[in-house]
């Protein structure tokens, strides 16, 4: 098994992919790798509690670790209380944290 | 200092038009921090990020002059990078895709950048610690 | 090294580039000896259909007559050896048929990924 770092850039009110990418982190983690969503510029969007979150906590529930950008999340004016259930504020030092230690890493 | 690494992106989006330059660039200064060695493949338009020609401007919106404006040039983003890499015991390898540069006209660059090919990408990816597309839309 | 080269963003740019910037620039790396394949995904997947045709394009009296033969391009892969996946699910979402497409793909499900990205040491989302 394998280690992966999946970067959320887009949110889901733009595009109706990212409800597939949040499924192929579940999915990766489902089968037993270690998982990680980093969302980073309108990809956090989702991350302050609104009708698009509960797709974000499920990802959280299926044992990935999300983490939102607290540069995006500040930019945007979104504040740790507002944030969804499972989602952390990280800084995007976890990005290169994760590439380092080889991760598997994938922009969508 | 930890482990030192070498980080290869590849990166498409030119200057101003996207929320993706300014995170890759944002990735770049962590790892330049760290004195790691990086690559950054420059594909599309994102071989005007390094252009030599940028220049910034006044706002009359804002009532600013040109000095006032301190208008942001990603050139000297990509400039200060390379300086901070290398303070850190790192280098940063900047390559501009050759005939992305040639159909766009793009040829004058700030220094540390230079000409390439896609060979150079699968080159600087099998050299790597790890390697990160950020693509366009 | 094997990385897996995902194209999704479909006539970006097709018309002024004469191709599909990524399919060429697998063909290109490739050429420079690259252990690639490809998965097709999105708006991507029509990249596969057989039939498409550009037009020429026209602009006063210049007209520009060379445009991009994406499926071609697609199939070029193939024949050089690069398995190309395609996302079945995006195929059906877009009401493309099986007998619209070019010979030689590899479909795969959705749910699929997480193993198909087990063979892969880079997973390159372009």
């Amino acid at each position: 098994m394998a280690n992966y770092l999946l970067i959320e850039s887009r949110d889901p009110f733009d595009s109706n992919d990212v409800a597939n990418f949040y499924g192929l982190a579940s999915g990766l983690a489902k089968a037993g790798n270690g998982v990680t969503l980093f969302l980073v510029q309108n990809g956090v969007l989702p991350a302050r509690q609104c009708s698009a979150s509960a797709a974000l906590a499920e990802v959280a529930d299926a044992g990935v670790e999300v983490l939102a950008d607290a540069f995006s999340l500040e930019e945007r004016g979104i504040v740790a209380e507002r944030l969804v259930a499972g989602v952390s504020s990280a800084p995007l030092d976890r990005v290169i944290d994760a590439m380092a230690d080889g991760h598997k890493t994938i922009w969508h | 200092m930890a482990d030192k690494k070498t980080l290869t992106f590849a990166i498409m989006d030119a200057p101003y038009e996207s929320a993706r330059t300014t995170t890759a660039l944002r990735l770049i200064d962590i790892a330049a921090r760290r004195g790691y060695d990086i690559n950054v493949f420059a594909y599309e338009g994102a071989v005007y990020v390094p252009f030599a020609k940028q220049q910034g401007h006044a706002n009359a919106v804002h009532g600013h002059d040109v000095e006032e404006e301190d208008h942001p040039l990603p050139r000297e983003w990509v400039e200060a990078l390379i300086k901070e890499t290398a303070k850190n015991g790192g280098k940063l390898d900047w390559v501009n895709c050759g005939l992305c540069v040639d159909e766009r006209g793009a040829g004058e660059w700030v220094e540390g950048v230079r000409r390439g090919t896609p060979g150079d990408f699968w080159t600087m990816a099998g050299a790597s610690d790890n390697t990160l597309v950020i693509p366009t839309k | 090294m094997k990385a897996l080269n995902i194209i999704e963003s479909a006539y970006r740019g097709t018309l002024e580039e004469q191709d599909d910037t990524v399919v060429w620039l697998t063909h290109a790396m490739k050429g420079a000896g690259a252990e690639l394949d490809v998965l097709l995904k999105g708006n991507a997947v029509n990249y596969a259909v057989a039939s498409q045709h550009v037009p020429s394009l026209v602009f006063g009296e210049r007209v520009q007559s060379h445009g991009p033969h994406l499926a071609d391009d697609v199939a070029g892969l193939i024949g050089k050896g690069i398995t190309v996946h395609i996302i079945q699910e995006d195929l059906d979402a877009r009401g493309i048929q099986a007998g619209e497409l070019i010979d030689g793909l590899t479909p795969v499900a959705r749910g699929d990924l997480p193993s198909l990205f087990e063979g892969y040491d880079h997973i390159w989302h372009w």
